[in-house]
């Protein structure tokens, strides 16, 4: 409940969090809320300028922007954001077991994250999408499978930091659990790190399905996904510059929404870097 | 009443193609009951620090056991409301997310007490010498003096069989040291609690302590009542005396 009420009070977080928010809605909402049909080829209307008829113009086959935009938040933004959350997820509890219970079953723990942080993950991707076939699902599969050990390296080592600080020995003194030493004294203080490099993954993650997409790995060829569309613009980017602007302005704006909510996020957890509130007195 | 009885703990260096250990504390053997207060003296080095760890059951040791009440400290809830500790770094002592009130909370919660927590919190403030209206602040916002006064509420909230102060105030400056020395001692006549005092500084320890444990290296040297202090037998006690700059 602190946490909400520290957000709104910071405008920029709030914001963010609100624009992230009706993103993924809009997302969600695609086929109520699209003014035409993502996939429908109308060749008359290519490379038409924006109308009040389709307000972002046409693509190279007619297709309506607006609603390829607004299909593409499904696998740009949710698809990409639940991978991410599951990899953080396993990350996390790596790098606390690893972190918090040291010995021989950290060195398990970090011995697997090496081995997966030295493959290259195009490298992984393009195996696994080969093994598995093309498709959104299989990236995302590979994404998690070689995220997590990153993350986690991550974590122990935020996990390490906190763990030796007195409060948390005064914690094992008078008697508490594990677990909740883990969910008072140091999961709070690792969110820090954890918002960061998850927002900082979130973007790259946008960006290498974009990238992942263009090879012909991704999202097949007629649906709707920001990072093709980028490359299918790519391809008249010198006689129609404007038709990359839709696409590459909606990434910047969501990534940059992350990063924003992000750095709030460690305002409103941290006391320390808040400012001193007025209420109090 | 707390008991150790021959302890040994010794460190692992983990190298990569041999492992050698290091022997930190060597038969340590003592008790401390109820309601008295015992300094344990030593150089930096000498493993009081280690001895600390062990006696809030935080640590094992190798050999030998540490027992409260007829029973041992390394079972947690054996070490529920007993045992409390206050450390010598103020700055991390408390959760830098928790405020004041969160962190004298936290023993309580633990015990699941049924009173009235607000009225208890008002009274330990006020017993440590800071006013109610702190328990809304955040560690950040305390100074050095104030940090430990809550940690030292922190410890005696439960009203534990025995606190451990690790070099706890060591890290004050002089006319706060002394201040704080005045409230332990005040509050040690109320509630009837043993403190353990390792610090390295043997003026406060006299000051406070019924009885001073001198150590080194490992070993306890010589245990003495602090009023007979001059009559210490073992060479590295009369060295200390000798070496402490009066002023």
């Amino acid at each position: 409940m602190r946490l909400i009420r520290n957000l709104v009070r910071d405008k920029l977080g709030i914001t963010s969090l609100l624009f992230l928010v009706l993103v993924m809605l809009m997302g969600v909402f695609a086929p109520i809320i699209a003014p035409h049909d993502p996939l429908a080829i109308n060749m008359p209307l290519r490379y038409a300028s924006p109308s009040w008829e389709h307000l972002l113009g046409n693509d190279h086959l007619g297709r309506d922007v607006l609603s390829r935009i607004l299909y593409g938040i499904r696998a740009s933004v949710l698809w990409i954001f639940l991978a991410l959350i599951i990899s953080v997820c396993i990350g996390t509890v790596m790098g606390f077991i690893a972190g918090y219970y040291r010995g021989i079953v950290d060195s398990i723990i970090m011995r697997i994250c090496d081995v997966m942080l030295s493959f290259p993950v195009y490298v992984i991707t393009i195996a696994i999408v080969g093994i598995l076939g093309v498709g959104l699902e299989n990236i995302l599969f590979a994404f998690v499978l070689m995220k997590w050990a990153w993350f986690a390296r991550i974590i122990r080592t935020s996990v390490l930091q906190y763990i030796e600080m007195e409060y948390v020995k005064y914690a094992r003194t008078i008697g508490l659990s594990h677990r909740s030493i883990i969910l008072r004294h140091i999961l709070p203080l690792t969110f820090s790190d954890i918002a960061v490099v998850a927002s900082s993954s979130m973007s790259s993650m946008i960006l290498q399905i974009s990238g992942l997409s263009f090879l012909g790995l991704g999202i097949k060829a007629p649906n709707a996904e920001w990072g093709m569309m980028l490359s299918e613009a790519r391809e008249v980017m010198f006689t129609r510059p404007e038709l990359m602007i839709a696409p590459g302005v909606a990434i910047i704006s969501v990534v940059i929404g992350f990063n924003f909510l992000s750095d709030s996020l460690q305002v409103a957890l941290n006391p320390e870097l808040r400012q001193p509130s007025k209420i109090i007195e | 009443m707390l008991k150790v009885d021959h302890v040994d703990k010794s460190y692992n260096n983990n190298g990569f193609f041999k492992s050698s250990s290091r022997k930190i504390l060597e038969d340590v053997s003592f008790e401390c009951s109820q309601g008295e207060c015992l300094g344990i003296i030593g150089e930096s080095g000498s493993g009081k620090s280690t001895l600390g760890r062990l006696l809030i059951g935080i640590e094992r040791p190798e050999r030998g056991s540490i027992m409260i009440n007829g029973e041992s400290i390394f079972k947690r809830k054996n070490r529920k409301s007993k045992i409390s500790v206050v450390f010598q770094d103020y700055r991390s002592s408390i959760n830098p997310f928790f405020t004041v009130e969160d962190a004298i909370l936290e023993p309580l919660r633990a015990i699941n007490i049924e009173e009235n927590l607000a009225v208890i919190i008002d009274k330990l403030l006020i017993q440590v010498g800071l006013s109610p209206s702190y328990k809304h602040k955040y560690p950040h916002e305390l100074s050095g003096g104030e940090a430990q006064r809550v940690c030292i509420a922190r410890a005696i909230s439960t009203e534990p069989s025995y606190i451990l102060f690790d070099e706890a105030i060591s890290s004050l400056d002089v006319s706060i040291q002394l201040q704080i020395l005045d409230l332990l001692k005040e509050l040690k006549n109320s509630y009837k609690m043993g403190y353990i005092f390792i610090t390295h500084d043997i003026q406060a320890a006299t000051y406070i302590c019924d009885r001073l444990l001198i150590f080194k290296d490992g070993r306890v040297q010589e245990t003495i009542p602090t009023k007979d202090l001059h009559l210490v037998e073992s060479p590295y006690a009369k060295k200390l005396l000798k070496n402490l700059i009066l002023f």
